[in-house]
């Protein structure tokens, strides 16, 4: 497997009231084209700094992010990041939305492409609507169909589903794994939810508390779809907990 | 029904005891609310009611609609561009506070006694509250939708035509709804000055005409039912479905 993104003694820092706030110290990881790679910690250790650090919105005090071998400047549609408060334009119908990215093409074209992949989320007869008139779970779906309609090569995932219910969220996760399963993507998925993890990571970093830093690797050697209630998982997911001091 | 009931009896209270006062107090100026009642009839009838409302809001459209022209882009690249804002915005504050009556003499001065004096007070008037929130607009743009944007890599023109236009529309209606308050209440003020046309002429030559004070306060309440309207009006845009994301919560 092809190395995809190189992630090379990456350090971030703030200044505080308080003075010098180190929140990412030194982290170094590699991720394979096509492979989901998931990030957990604790809460407040510095993930979302981590991810747009790799994502290219932030620039690092010091070390590197290179994509295909070539050193990262900014972010771009090579790479889309999904966050978790979302940012499906309030003013943009669904279909919309999903056009937004997609430069170069006809108007007409983009309309086909566009509801082809609302159809492939799951929301079909939905691209005439505004975001406040779709459920949290629907928008989420927006989103991701948003950023798929791109072809990016990377997915950055920054706690992509905790603000849904428990429910939603498993839904999401299978939803993910169905359209991953045909358009392979690389992904890097931020999250504290280990189960969600498990469910979805070829390869798991645990992140230290604050300053940021791997801890841990493991991978996941199970096949999809995965029963996340076997005693295999559950034993992985008991290690990842140790780690994260739970 | 049951909601108009209140207003309306405070309506009936309030003439009942301007009623009562005049009566009692044997006031040989003051009218009865039928004396403005009459006097109302009267202008409607000899047609220069028509005549002073419509010259009002020909001049609050004209002032208006270029301070709208002016305000919106410069409020846009105000909010947008850093050092534009630094650079203008301490002058706009400054200008802000000044009340539009005070630039009376600098109108007359300027423009003489036609329409163009009123039409330039109320420029002056609507555009600074319609800068201000432009501007306020672009800043209170939520970071997550312009980052959303840079990932997209978009043109400038998409950037502007697709968020930031639409992002900052509701701020700019609202600045309009206050724009066009001030400006109405302006125009009032500024045709008292000269002039022979407009509802703030005719209360005005009321007064100097032989101290017609049912045609005084007829004028006043007209006044009164044309800014409802015109906020009526603007609050129409509220409903427009491009920004009812930022009104339906």
């Amino acid at each position: 497997m092809p190395i995809k993104i190189e992630v090379k003694g990456l350090k971030k820092g703030f200044t505080t009231d308080k003075g010098e706030l180190q929140v990412v110290d030194d982290v170094s990881f590699e991720v394979g084209n096509g492979e989901f790679v998931a990030i957990v910690g604790p809460s407040g250790c510095g993930k979302t700094t981590l991810m747009n650090l790799i994502a290219g919105f932030d620039r690092p005090d010091a070390g590197t992010v290179m994509i295909d071998g070539a050193s990262k400047q900014g972010p771009s549609s090579k790479g889309i990041l999904i966050s978790q408060h979302g940012s499906v334009f309030p003013w943009l119908t669904v279909q919309q939305n999903l056009m937004f990215g997609l430069n170069g093409h006809a108007p007409r074209n983009k309309e086909q492409i566009a509801d082809h992949y609302a159809d492939i989320v799951g929301l079909k007869g939905f691209e005439m609507s505004y975001p406040h008139e779709l459920s949290g779970g629907m928008l989420k779906r927006a989103e991701l169909a948003r950023a798929l309609v791109v072809k990016p090569e990377i997915l950055y995932m920054d706690e992509p589903f905790s603000a849904l219910d428990a429910l939603m969220s498993l839904r999401m996760r299978r939803e993910l794994l169905r359209i991953l399963d045909e358009e392979r993507h690389t992904v890097v998925l931020i999250t504290h939810d280990v189960e969600e993890a498990i469910h979805l990571a070829d390869r798991i970093f645990v992140l230290s508390p604050r300053p940021a830093r791997i801890q841990a690797t493991f991978q996941v050697p199970f096949k999809h779809p995965r029963k996340l209630l076997s005693t295999e998982v559950q034993g992985l997911r008991e290690a990842i907990l140790r780690e994260l001091g739970a | 029904m049951k909601r108009l009931l209140p207003p309306l009896a405070v309506f009936a209270v309030l003439i009942g005891l301007w009623w009562l006062v005049v009566d009692v107090s044997h006031s040989a100026i003051f009218p009865t609310p039928l004396q403005v009642a009459t006097a109302t009839v009267e202008l409607i009838r000899d047609g220069t009611l028509w005549e002073h409302i419509g010259a009002s809001l020909m001049r609050v459209a004209t002032g208006f609609g270029l301070a709208v022209l002016f305000a919106v882009p410069l409020g846009l690249w105000m909010g947008w561009v850093k050092g534009a804002y630094s650079t203008l915005n301490p002058m706009f504050q400054i200008l802000r506070p000044i009340s539009p009556i005070a630039w009376i003499p600098i109108a007359i001065l300027w423009f003489g006694v036609g329409n163009a004096s009123p039409i330039f007070l109320i420029f002056i008037s609507s555009v600074f509250p319609m800068v201000v929130q432009t501007t306020a607009g672009v800043h209170t743009i939520e970071k997550r939708y312009l980052r959303a944007a840079e990932n997209f890599g978009v043109s400038r023109y998409t950037l502007f035509r697709q968020v930031i236009i639409p992002a900052v529309l509701p701020q700019i209606i609202v600045g309009m709804r206050i724009g066009l308050g001030v400006a109405w209440l302006v125009v009032v003020a500024a045709e008292m000055i000269a002039l022979r046309s407009g509802l703030g002429y005719l209360i005005i030559d009321s007064r100097n005409a032989g101290n017609r004070y049912d045609l005084v306060i007829s004028g006043m309440i007209i006044i009164g039912l044309i800014g409802l309207s015109l906020d009526g009006l603007m609050r129409l845009l509220e409903g427009l479905r491009v920004v009812r994301w930022r009104y339906a919560h």
